[in-house]
């Protein structure tokens, strides 16, 4: 019998291959039930869990919540812009009066990279990680493994690169750690400006080419560019991003392959890719929205198991 | 560890033929009825006893599903190990339909408990009944009975039945384990 070598799911970081071939093999049965005519099971149904997000989000808080119904958890949101972190409140604080409440599991959204693993050595509660600030965003990088995982046969061995904004964004960091882990080969592919100073040392390659990215790649994840975490000009503008790093058919049409399209969400339409890849057969952005449920639902039925009575 | 021999090959075979035989007589051309085998070990007796039908019987049109009961179970976060998923296939709707559950041991009657819940998700059955190839009578938590049988055996708590399947383990047989 198998469980998780965690308590928390903090990062991809802290896991390992047994851990996503679990998760993933769970999130198997899990896929099956949320097809069926009633989609729900009551195996959480003695547990409580609270999503704090003290960040927007519609996506991933809709589909942890989506997650926990499924499950028969009881639910109960949070969120900063209408709680009493406005009134001066500490993290901890915080939390620590919601646990009061008897909640055994927390779900958390948080600007700050390590809140997460902060959090999680200092309160009783099985935590996971639904992004802190540029850090990790581990369920949407086990979501993505496993959409890739579905649509290509498996991971190991596979070319995936990532394009755009990868100095802002925790989805990069989270899927080169778990692509890594499967035996992916994984390059980035952006401007120079939003590629992190030490990005070689996590043992990717780095193609400042789209065109040459995509040309070597099975699966191209096109990330946002995170213009609410810019303070500064990372490049001259949005047009001139456009015709560097966004993906068109153009550019699909002229490859010798058919490659998958991925993409995290929200898509920036005309940004960093045209509609009409957006809505071709290559992509799979719905996909990985439906396998977002699953994932979710695999992972907190891990940690919940355990959960001591 | 010592273990006694309560069916052998020969048992068994003649177990099977009898269970297909009292699933005939109930269920005629089985149109209406489907069987479901009780993940993870009602599956290896459930394909068995369609496989017979089909071929010693000539019954056409058996529907065949296999049913995990583990997301539906009550002791989650209560036992030791955790409780680990099998793959559930039921590519119909059991709205309406008589649903045979199988299972190679009834034993406390929860599992069964689990499979009547799980099996609404698929539908408003029209009856279910259960089937069992070995029934450990007087150990039951609930009041869940079988509707057909194999072979009662009176064990107590510490002892365990184990049925092996040639497919799987080798051998036809069932044996009562001093645990």
């Amino acid at each position: 019998m198998s469980e998780l070598s965690v308590n928390h799911l903090l990062g991809i970081k802290y896991l390992n291959t047994k851990d996503i071939d679990l998760i993933f093999e769970t999130a198997d049965q899990f896929k099956e039930v949320i097809n069926r005519p009633i989609k729900k099971v009551p195996s959480l149904r003695d547990i409580t869990i609270a999503n704090l997000f003290f960040e927007n989000s519609t996506r991933t808080k809709l589909s942890f919540e989506l997650a926990e119904k499924r499950l028969s958890a009881d639910v109960i949101n949070f969120s900063a812009s209408q709680s009493s972190v406005k009134k001066g409140e500490t993290l901890i604080d915080t939390v620590n009066n919601i646990l009061s409440m008897k909640v055994d599991m927390v779900v958390m959204r948080h600007p700050n990279p390590g809140a997460g693993v902060f959090l999680s050595k200092h309160v009783k509660a099985s935590i996971v990680n639904a992004g802190d600030g540029a850090h990790e965003h581990p369920t949407q990088a086990l979501l993505d493994s496993y959409s890739i995982r579905e649509k290509l046969g498996g991971v190991k061995g596979k070319n995936v690169v990532i394009v755009g904004d990868i100095l802002h964004s925790r989805v990069a960091l989270s899927n080169i750690y778990a692509l890594q882990l499967q035996g992916a080969n994984v390059m980035v592919c952006g401007p120079k400006t939003l590629l992190p100073k030490y990005i070689k040392e996590l043992g990717v390659s780095v193609e400042t080419n789209l065109k040459k990215a995509l040309e070597w790649c099975d699966v191209a994840n096109m990330l946002r560019v995170q213009n609410e975490r810019m303070d500064i000009s990372y490049f001259p503008s949005t047009r001139e991003y456009t015709q560097q790093y966004g993906v068109n058919k153009e550019l699909l049409d002229a490859l010798k392959k058919d490659i998958v399209i991925m993409h995290p969400g929200p898509i920036n339409r005309g940004v960093e890719i045209t509609s009409d890849v957006a809505d071709s057969k290559q992509a799979i952005i719905l996909n990985q929205v439906e396998n977002g449920v699953a994932i979710r639902m695999a992972v907190i039925y891990l940690l919940a198991s355990k959960i001591k009575q | 560890m010592s273990q006694k021999v309560l069916l052998n090959s020969k048992e068994v075979n003649i177990t099977l033929h009898r269970l297909a035989c009292q699933l005939i007589e109930n269920h005629d051309d089985f149109t209406n009825t489907v069987l479901i085998g009780i993940q993870p070990r009602g599956k290896f007796l459930a394909e068995r006893l369609a496989q017979m039908l089909t071929k010693a019987y000539n019954v056409k049109n058996i529907q065949l599903g296999h049913l995990d009961i583990t997301f539906f179970r009550d002791d989650f976060r209560r036992g030791d190990k955790p409780l680990e998923a099998n793959t559930t296939t039921i590519d119909f709707i059991v709205e309406d339909k008589n649903v045979v559950f199988i299972d190679d041991v009834l034993y406390t009657g929860r599992s069964i408990r689990a499979a009547l819940t799980a099996i609404q998700s698929f539908g408003r059955p029209q009856n279910i009944e259960l089937l069992t190839l070995i029934d450990r009578r007087f150990s039951r938590h609930l009041p869940i009975q079988p509707n057909y049988n194999g072979r009662q055996v009176d064990a107590i708590d510490y002892q365990k039945v184990k049925v092996k399947w040639l497919e799987n383990e080798g051998e036809d047989a069932v044996y009562l384990i001093d645990k």
